[in-house]
């Protein structure tokens, strides 16, 4: 189990402002020090989102279980990505709530929401351009790091120590997303496939305990969609919970255990794969087209 | 708080206010039209202004007038405010659409960050206002006395001139025709389908760079219309009127809801009477920075404006 | 006029191309070299040997000491447009309140009565534009983009209209007798005196080197990552858990911290200082010397801060053909086109960030509706 691993149970562990260790005594399994979650790692409690008079998210509910992998699923326009905006603290429910880790997460701004152990990847991806890939990976492994303005002015230890932790962490989880022979590269430079990627080291990076991935596919071939479902589940392995936002019913299918489905912004079903597959509202949501053709 | 000169003042100032406001309503309509369109704050639209205000002056001398002359017939005074604002007008919209076509047409075609724009409108205005200013030697340069204050009735106290009534008038005979070119003309609708989506326009058939020239005429026609007033009201410029006036009326677009025809007006008149009130009861080394405290309270507290931001969009 | 701009781009290109690629070692003896040299640039004996580059009205140790404090500036500047991208038109207003809390606390105009000697009043003038700074930015940074520049515009303009209109801050009559750093020569001299800058000058370099030091310090570490992923994609950032607010913040204390240090430097040398001082151009100089500079590098940012002081003193007492006016009096002029033609040429500045570079060579690509 590398070092990555086992600081991520630990991170599941932490509350917000403690410092996280970077160097863990022995690998604990995930999971090993938490209380049982009753509820549901993330609560989306009756939540209505209205923009003006469009009603983007409509009294959706829906739980996500700690280490399991949920599909979000729907045609275009159902809600999906404002689901998760909604989540990480981009929009604010117009009403309803919603809870992480048992705690609400209104009024929080997006920052303190990564913070708790929430991160994101964007469907349009959204890298620093100019920044070399293990820069906009350090981006991340900053979030957990407690130099202060003045400690990297007058370049104090905690500077220095953090520094070098944050370089290994980073250039561990670009070996462990595959492209750490990129790392000096900028990232406007990177491949379609090699940003993707980089995207997901850098949520990583801030050592969540929900990861959020926003069609982490889009534009891959079957090949790299493959790819793609091995390192999500062995993101899974690692002890982080996933919640995926995807098109390909293949990789929904392949890789999720239970899917919640939207259209108008409604959920209009909600269980295994198999069950949403067979569901005659996702079949007419989907025009009766039951696998995709991109 | 000095409540006693505030009320004793009230009307001369807001008399005077209003006066100063149809200036400040005028000036700021360049600056609401273009940030509608472009969503760009034209930081030279000031010189846009003070070239106009030089034109007049120097359209007057070339009549053989200037700051010494005693003031003419009401017919040849006619005559004489119809070439000015001519000069103005005419100068203004010119400066306009060159800085348009020289600044920023250039930037639009690369598609340059807004903090670009801005900074070339910074340069723009500096080389504008310094230009004049060598030229001046950086001194003021005297207005004929074309209108003979007289007083026409009293407010509460207040006398109102012709000079006042005058101002008063063309700004909302200006203001009116604008707001009908706007709103019931085809080039106004083209303007409005500009600012509210310029790719859907451009695919409507609507000529994008047409438009823009366009606002940028308009808001400097409205700026030279300010600028002649201004001469007749203060009775001369310098290189540098541009610029005080230009942070007050952006200030008064901004109050009135930037991107509102409307807004400008109200803004503008409402700017117009906030400075002579404060200035009675607070003293008048507040009066140049009422306009900035406005300026920063809006924008932090109510961005949009009093009537909200709405060319192109719904009514004000 | 754009070969003008084009020539001095690829002049400029091949200097800081010509940095960038010195090794460590080699860039450390360049340094020092260059630092020799303007420790020695003062002397009579040995500034001849700048032949045309010396200023002819003004005594060349002035100009030095007017390029240190503006090089100072623009480094300051450079840490809130350059690195953190933010767009403060209003930062002579931080250079102001240095120069007026150093006015306040050492004149024997002021109504403090305090007349502190200088040393004390620095740090004590430091916080308090760095609260200023807390204080303007806590306000305006929520705002993007050209309201923030707008808003910083208006501050600035209030600080300078308080200035001239109140008895407080005394306007055009200002404070004098604001005394000088101590010191006495051997011969019973004061060190810091009236007419040579030489002094001010050489207490300036250090000041700006240690600037220099803390402000690469903070680049190449989380404040510098942050200031870029902020510039470059501030939504992201903040996903990415960077607190962005701090961030900005701290942008615009720091800035104002540099600001207003460079303000009591020029305070204590020219001895007085009245609301003539600050007017907004001086922002604008300023700025144009960051983006001449290439905003977001030191190196250029210094040359740029250098070039927007020294070439104005340079145009003293040459006088255009036309109508005998000095050169002086067209500094802003200058300023004014070279940023508007860099700007809409060339807009990477002067030596170009190979971030700066990149933002604009990219932005071509982005589908941008309603400019």
């Amino acid at each position: 189990m590398s070092d990555y691993e086992a600081t991520s149970a630990q991170a599941a562990d932490a509350r917000i402002d403690e410092p996280i260790a970077t160097a863990p005594t022995s690998p604990a399994p995930a999971g090993a020090h938490r209380a049982p979650d009753r509820h549901g790692l993330l609560e989306v409690d009756d939540v209505t989102l209205r923009f003006g008079g469009v009603v983007a998210l409509d009294r959706v509910s829906f739980n996500l279980h700690e280490g399991e992998i949920l599909g979000l699923i729907g045609p275009n326009g159902a809600g999906k990505t404002t689901c998760f905006n909604a989540m990480t603290g981009v929009y604010a429910p117009t009403s309803g709530q919603i809870r992480f880790r048992g705690m609400p997460l209104t009024g929080r701004k997006k920052y303190q929401i990564t913070r708790l152990g929430m991160a994101r990847t964007f469907q349009n991806i959204r890298l620093f351009p100019e920044m070399t890939a293990l820069e906009n990976t350090m981006v991340g492994t900053d979030a957990r790091h407690k130099t202060s303005v003045v400690s990297a002015l007058l370049r104090l230890p905690r500077h220095w120590h953090e520094e070098r932790a944050g370089k290994e962490k980073a250039m561990d989880l670009l070996r462990f997303v595959g492209i750490e022979r990129r790392a000096g590269e900028v990232a406007r430079n990177l491949s379609y496939g090699e940003q993707r990627r980089l995207e997901i080291a850098r949520a990583l990076a801030t050592e969540p305990i929900l990861l959020c991935l926003d069609e982490p596919a889009a534009g891959f071939n079957p090949a790299e969609k493959e790819s793609l479902l091995k390192l999500i589940r062995e993101i899974r392995e690692t002890g982080v919970t996933i919640l995926l936002i995807e098109h390909d019913m293949r990789l929904v299918m392949g890789v999720t255990e239970r899917i919640v489905v939207l259209e108008f912004g409604k959920k209009i079903a909600e269980g295994t794969p198999a069950e949403v597959r067979d569901d005659p509202k996702v079949v007419a949501a989907y025009l009766g087209v039951p696998t995709d053709a991109a | 708080m000095n409540f006693t000169s505030f009320l004793h003042n009230f009307w001369d100032n807001t008399v005077s206010g209003l006066s100063q406001g149809s200036i400040y309503a005028l000036f700021a309509l360049g600056y609401t039209l273009v940030y509608g369109v472009l969503r760009l704050i034209n930081f030279a639209h000031s010189e846009v202004f003070m070239i106009g205000t030089f034109a007049a002056i120097y359209a007057w001398r070339g009549f053989g007038l200037d700051q010494d002359s005693s003031t003419p017939a009401f017919g040849l005074v006619v005559v004489y405010l119809l070439v000015g604002l001519l000069a103005a007008m005419a100068a203004s919209a010119t400066t306009a659409v060159v800085i348009e076509r020289v600044a920023y047409r250039p930037l639009r075609r690369r598609n340059a960050p807004t903090l670009a724009f801005l900074i070339t409108a910074i340069g723009a205005s500096v080389v504008l206002s310094e230009a004049v200013g060598v030229w001046t030697r950086r001194k003021p340069v005297g207005a004929p006395p074309l209108v003979r204050q007289k007083v026409v009735f009293h407010i509460g106290g207040a006398a109102v001139t012709n000079l006042t009534i005058g101002i008063l008038v063309l700004a909302l005979v200006l203001m009116v025709a604008l707001d009908q070119f706007i709103n019931h003309s085809r080039l106004g609708r083209g303007i409005r389908a500009v600012a509210m989506d310029p790719n859907t326009a451009a695919l409507m058939g609507v000529n994008k760079d047409r438009v823009i020239a366009l606002v940028f005429v308009l808001g400097g026609l409205m700026a030279g219309a300010a600028a002649v007033m201004y001469n007749l009201k203060i009775t001369g410029t310098h290189f540098f009127a541009g610029f005080d006036l230009g942070i007050k009326s952006f200030a008064a677009a901004v109050l009135g809801g930037i991107g509102n025809l409307r807004g400008a007006l109200l803004g503008g008149l409402l700017l117009g009477v906030l400075e002579p009130y404060t200035s009675s009861l607070l003293g008048t080394q507040w009066t140049s920075i009422v306009a900035f405290v406005v300026l920063v309270a809006i924008l932090v507290f109510r961005p949009t404006g009093i009537l909200g931001e709405s060319l192109g969009r719904t009514r004000a | 006029m754009s070969v003008i701009a084009g020539a001095s781009q690829s002049a400029r290109r091949a200097v800081g191309g010509w940095w960038d690629g010195l090794p460590r070692g080699v860039r450390i003896v360049v340094g020092l070299a260059l630092l020799v040299v303007a420790y020695l640039a003062p002397f009579d004996w040995f500034y001849p040997l700048f032949g045309p580059f010396v200023t002819a009205e003004t005594d060349f140790p002035t100009t030095l000491f007017t390029m240190a404090y503006y090089v100072l500036l623009s480094l300051g500047l450079n840490v809130v447009v350059g690195l953190a991208g933010l767009l403060d038109l209003g930062y002579v207003g931080f250079f102001a309140i240095g120069a007026y809390t150093v006015g306040l606390l050492t004149s024997p105009d002021s109504d403090f009565h305090t007349k502190w000697p200088w040393i004390p009043t620095v740090p004590i003038a430091i916080a308090v534009v760095m609260v200023s700074g807390v204080i303007l930015g806590g306000v305006t940074l929520r705002l993007r983009g050209d309201y923030l520049a707008i808003v910083t515009l208006g501050f600035a303009e209030i600080i300078r209209a308080y200035a001239e209109s109140s008895t407080f801050l005394r306007g055009q009559f200002g404070f004098s007798s604001i005394p000088h750093p101590p010191g006495t020569l051997p011969s019973g001299k004061p060190l810091f005196g009236v007419i040579d800058a030489s002094p001010y000058y050489w207490l300036a370099l250090p000041l700006v080197i240690v600037v220099i030091f803390g402000i690469r310090n903070l680049e190449r570490s989380r404040v510098g990552r942050a200031w870029v992923a902020i510039r470059e994609d501030e939504d992201a950032a903040e996903a990415m858990g960077v607190p962005t607010f701090r961030f900005k913040l701290w942008a615009f204390a720091i800035g104002a911290a540099f600001g207003g240090l460079s303000g009591t430097l020029f305070a204590t040398q020219i001895g007085f200082i009245n609301s003539g001082n600050f007017a907004l151009f001086f922002s604008i100089l300023v700025l144009a010397g960051v983006v001449l500079g290439g905003s977001g590098n030191i190196p250029g940012v210094i040359l740029g801060g250098a070039f927007i002081a020294y070439i104005p003193e340079r145009l003293r007492g040459i006088k255009e053909p036309i109508t005998g006016t000095d050169l002086y009096e067209f500094r802003f002029l200058f300023f004014g086109l070279l940023l508007s033609l860099i700007m809409i040429f060339r807009p990477a500045g002067l030596i170009p960030s190979r971030r700066r570079k990149r933002e604009f060579a990219d932005r071509a690509k982005e589908v941008t509706v309603g400019e």
